[in-house]
């Protein structure tokens, strides 16, 4: 450490640091050390999957669903589980899969894209997925155990209170929000904490990138929305539980309580799903149009605003309630609104690749296909902002053809953009090019036979969540239709999965940076070693790795134990050395027991007391402070 | 191209207070999380008294006398709270013992005060939608208390099982941060507990 600065990095050190940096951060085979891994690229792995099965889970539902309403007076599916059908399958997209699998791929990049060694909390990350996990499993058990929710995915009262849905299924549900929101909530204080302070010296605010803005506004959005729906969740068990009044009109309860606090979260919630994806998309297109991004402030401005417009248009959700003149318009103002900003970003992006030099790979196409989808679902979302019309298409099958315009057109298209992108990242190998051409037009193709009828079938009147239906209204061939489009989509999810398990052993060796990218994930090897960056990088420029060479770097954080640089909020000026936690087996005792804690709660009101304390005897396991001692060893040369 | 080393950060300090440390940034975020909470808790007392008149329905509102005991301390309690605070700040080791020590004893007091107050609330949970959104506030705040208490013990314990360096000043001062909260939270939930039905009467 004592010759002059600055240096060339000399190769001998290189591979000797490379082999203590792996000892200190790495993470062993044994069945120990994968439950105790705090390593946030490892947890990310299985967030992503997991969410991804969850994903294939609820389109089988969606899949048997089309399949029933295939043709008029079919009786495959019997109205009970119908009902769990597609509880089931909003539940799990919105709550299992969205935004899970968002925060999941962030919980992978944010760290690489700040240039940092490990997540800010790595052991609450750890603590987050295992939640996430057990919160997962049970509602599916119970589903499969014929206890499913039945009262949609936002199990409006009166129909999900104690009178209306006797029995446990509610009570799971309301038990998978808690588990889901904890595990949410966490990923969103870390990585907030992540961005704001462990950032690569010299990537101030300015000169963040997109995906990064985009989450830090998400995780702020996810602190502020998800309290809501937890709060509603707890209330609604209670009421059913243990005998409170909160939405008992006969009691002074009002079941409008229960709408609110649930959109107030529910209609943000969208905005969660659909910011992430944002991010990705500008990431994607910056580096197939080979120029940075048109209008960078402006995009920022327009992230900043969605996220904090999507707080002022739950009532929308609402406009069938009966709520004052006044309010609605409010409402319906704010809802055109936030069409502003969102449509400020699709003319950035088509001016990047109008100006740009743009190759069309499959991140491409899907970021495309996103552009068209998400613009027609745009479009019925002003529609239904319109009080009369959304009073005539309520709970019409036009409802369900815009949300799935907005939120596949607006996250899953991103969200494989993303895949295809990001995925020699993950694993060192490109996904299958020729596949992916395939995957995407039989997914873009089989989404608009889907769901195009859907606006159709709406407007001829018929009715969401209708076991079956009479023949002679009119619906068959368009039914028919839109089960024939839903083959399809299963089809191209299918390919997917079988391009990744391919690529997986034979795909093209990527190398660090196949598409030329110009963020920092790409300044280090595909996969990432465990400890991300042997020399902490500094950012010269917004576009940090299209900056002049040679890549300049930082010494100085320990080989032989686990530092992150922590870095000054704003500007990005290295601050101090952050010890980053070891691995512990603690985070995944505490979800078990919080797991025993919420479902035994569903069975024994007392639970909430008692099954407090493995929590408590857990967390204080894993937080007990590194004594003194310990922490001279460890700071000794 | 091989990158070119441009800086050393191995002088740099390993821990530091307030905005500069990652923990701190931490505490802040759960904060904002609870704080949502109450004000969406808060929000909802409001809508459910929109929807019922008279307010408390029995007209009957809880005694003032242990919500209010519970409010003079748990404000005193911010005395030796800032001053663990500073002392946690200065890193003296033996002040940091005692403000700790005190506010474990202060904090224990205080659920002592919380546990009969919850019996002078004259009304149930499943009377009413009163009694419903009365008892969720002053059970949230509850958890908050127990939750910081526990940390306050745990630091207690540890402050003298052990010399403290650095790091440890610093989550102790991040302790007294949300111990600040939990005082500070209080002030609202007891308007709406406390002085609410009384002026609606």
């Amino acid at each position: 450490m004592t010759t002059a600065l600055p240096r060339e990095a000399d190769p001998a050190e290189i591979t000797a640091q490379h082999a203590q940096l792996t000892r200190t951060w790495g993470t062993g085979q044994s069945l120990f050390e994968r439950l105790a891994t705090v390593d946030h690229k490892i947890v990310a792995r299985r967030y992503v999957i997991t969410a991804f099965v969850f994903f294939v889970l609820a389109g089988v539902l969606a899949l048997l669903m089309r399949i029933q309403l295939a043709q008029p007076d079919s009786h495959l599916i019997d109205p009970d589980r119908y009902n769990q059908l597609f509880t089931m399958h909003g539940t799990t997209m919105m709550f299992l899969f969205a935004v899970p699998i968002m925060e999941a791929i962030a919980v992978y990049l944010v760290p690489l894209m700040c240039g940092t060694r490990n997540i800010s909390f790595p052991r609450l990350n750890a603590f987050s997925y295992w939640v996430f996990l057990f919160g997962g499993v049970m509602i599916w058990i119970a589903f499969l155990m014929n206890a499913g929710p039945e009262t949609g995915w936002f199990s409006y009262v009166p129909l999900a209170g104690p009178e209306y849905s006797p029995g446990k299924r509610t009570d799971f549900w309301a038990q998978m929000v808690t588990f889901t929101e904890v595990a949410a909530l966490a990923v969103a204080v870390e990585l907030i904490a992540t961005i704001l302070k462990q950032r690569a010296p010299g990537m101030t605010l300015a000169r963040m990138p997109l995906f990064l803005w985009a989450m830090l506004v998400t995780s702020f959005m996810v602190i502020i929305a998800m309290p809501a729906v937890m709060l509603a969740s707890s209330f609604l068990i209670a009421d059913r539980l243990i005998g409170t009044h909160f939405f008992n009109p006969v009691e002074g309860g009002d079941a409008l309580l229960w709408q609110h606090l649930f959109w107030f979260f529910g209609h943000p919630e969208v905005y969660i799903i659909f910011l992430p994806a944002l991010g990705m998309v500008s990431s994607i297109v910056i580096t197939f149009a080979r120029r940075t991004i048109f209008a960078y402030t402006l995009m920022v401005l327009a992230l900043v605003t969605t996220g904090l417009l999507a707080f002022g248009l739950w009532v929308h959700h609402m406009f069938a309630t009966g709520l004052p003149h006044l309010g609605s318009s409010f409402y319906t103002a704010a809802s055109m609104m936030i069409a502003i900003p969102s449509g400020m970003q699709i003319f950035a992006w088509i001016a990047t690749l109008w100006d740009g030099k743009p190759r069309f790979m499959t991140p491409l196409l899907f970021v495309i296909g996103f552009i068209v989808i998400f613009v027609l679902g745009g479009l019925t979302g002003v529609m239904l902002a319109s009080v009369p019309l959304d009073l005539q298409l309520h709970d019409t099958y036009f409802v369900v053809a815009h949300f799935h315009y907005v939120l596949i057109g607006g996250a899953v298209f991103p969200l494989f953009a993303a895949f295809y992108y990001w995925f020699p990242k993950f694993t060192g190998r490109k996904l299958s090019e020729r596949l992916g051409r395939w995957n995407f037009w039989l997914f873009f193709i089989g989404f608009n036979v889907t769901f195009f009828p859907m606006h159709i079938l709406g407007l001829a009147g018929m009715p969401r969540r209708v076991y079956t239906y009479a023949d002679g209204l009119g619906w068959e061939s368009l039914n028919l239709l839109s089960t024939l489009g839903a083959l399809m989509i299963g089809a191209s999810v299918l390919l997917f999965i079988v391009n990744a398990a391919r690529s997986l052993k034979q795909g093209e060796p990527a190398g660090d940076n196949p598409w030329g990218a110009s963020t920092l994930e790409w300044a280090t090897s595909s996969p990432p070693p465990p400890y991300n960056f042997m020399h902490i990088p500094v950012v010269t420029g917004r576009e940090a790795l299209w900056q002049p060479e040679p890549r300049q770097v930082l010494e100085g954080l320990s080989p032989a134990h686990r530092e992150v640089l922590c870095t000054s909020a704003l500007a990005a000026v290295p601050d101090i050395r952050q010890h980053s936690a070891e691995p512990s087996i603690w985070p995944f005792w505490t979800a078990i027991a919080t797991a025993i804690w919420f479902i035994a709660s569903i069975f024994d009101a007392r639970a909430v007391l008692w099954g407090s304390l493995p929590v408590a005897v857990c967390l204080i396991a894993w937080m007990w402070p590194t004594p003194p001692r310990v922490l001279q060893q460890r700071t000794a040369p | 191209m091989k990158p070119r080393i441009v800086g050393d950060v191995s002088s740099l300090p390993d821990a530091a207070f307030s905005h500069r440390s990652l923990i701190w940034w931490g505490v802040l975020g759960f904060i904002l999380i609870e704080g949502t909470v109450f004000v969406l808790a808060g929000g909802a007392y409001f809508f459910l008294m929109n929807h019922s008149t008279p307010w408390p329905p029995h007209r009957v509102p809880p005694e003032l006398l242990l919500g209010t005991c519970f409010t003079v301390l748990m404000m005193l309690s911010e005395i030796p709270n800032v001053w663990a605070d500073r002392a946690a700040h200065g890193e003296h080791l033996r002040q940091t013992r005692i403000g700790l020590a005190l506010m474990t004893l202060i904090g224990l007091a205080l659920m002592v005060i919380r546990y009969f107050e919850f019996q002078t609330l004259n009304v149930s949970w499943d009377d009413n939608a009163y009694g419903s959104i009365v008892w969720a506030l002053l059970f949230l705040h509850t958890v908050h208390l127990v939750t910081d208490w526990v940390d306050t013990l745990v630091l207690t314990v540890f402050a003298h099982m052990h010399d403290l360096e650095r790091t440890h000043f610093s989550d102790v001062a991040d302790n007294c941060l949300y111990w600040h909260f939990v005082a500070i939270a209080w002030l609202p939930i007891y308007a709406l507990l406390y002085w609410v039905p009384r002026m609606m009467k």
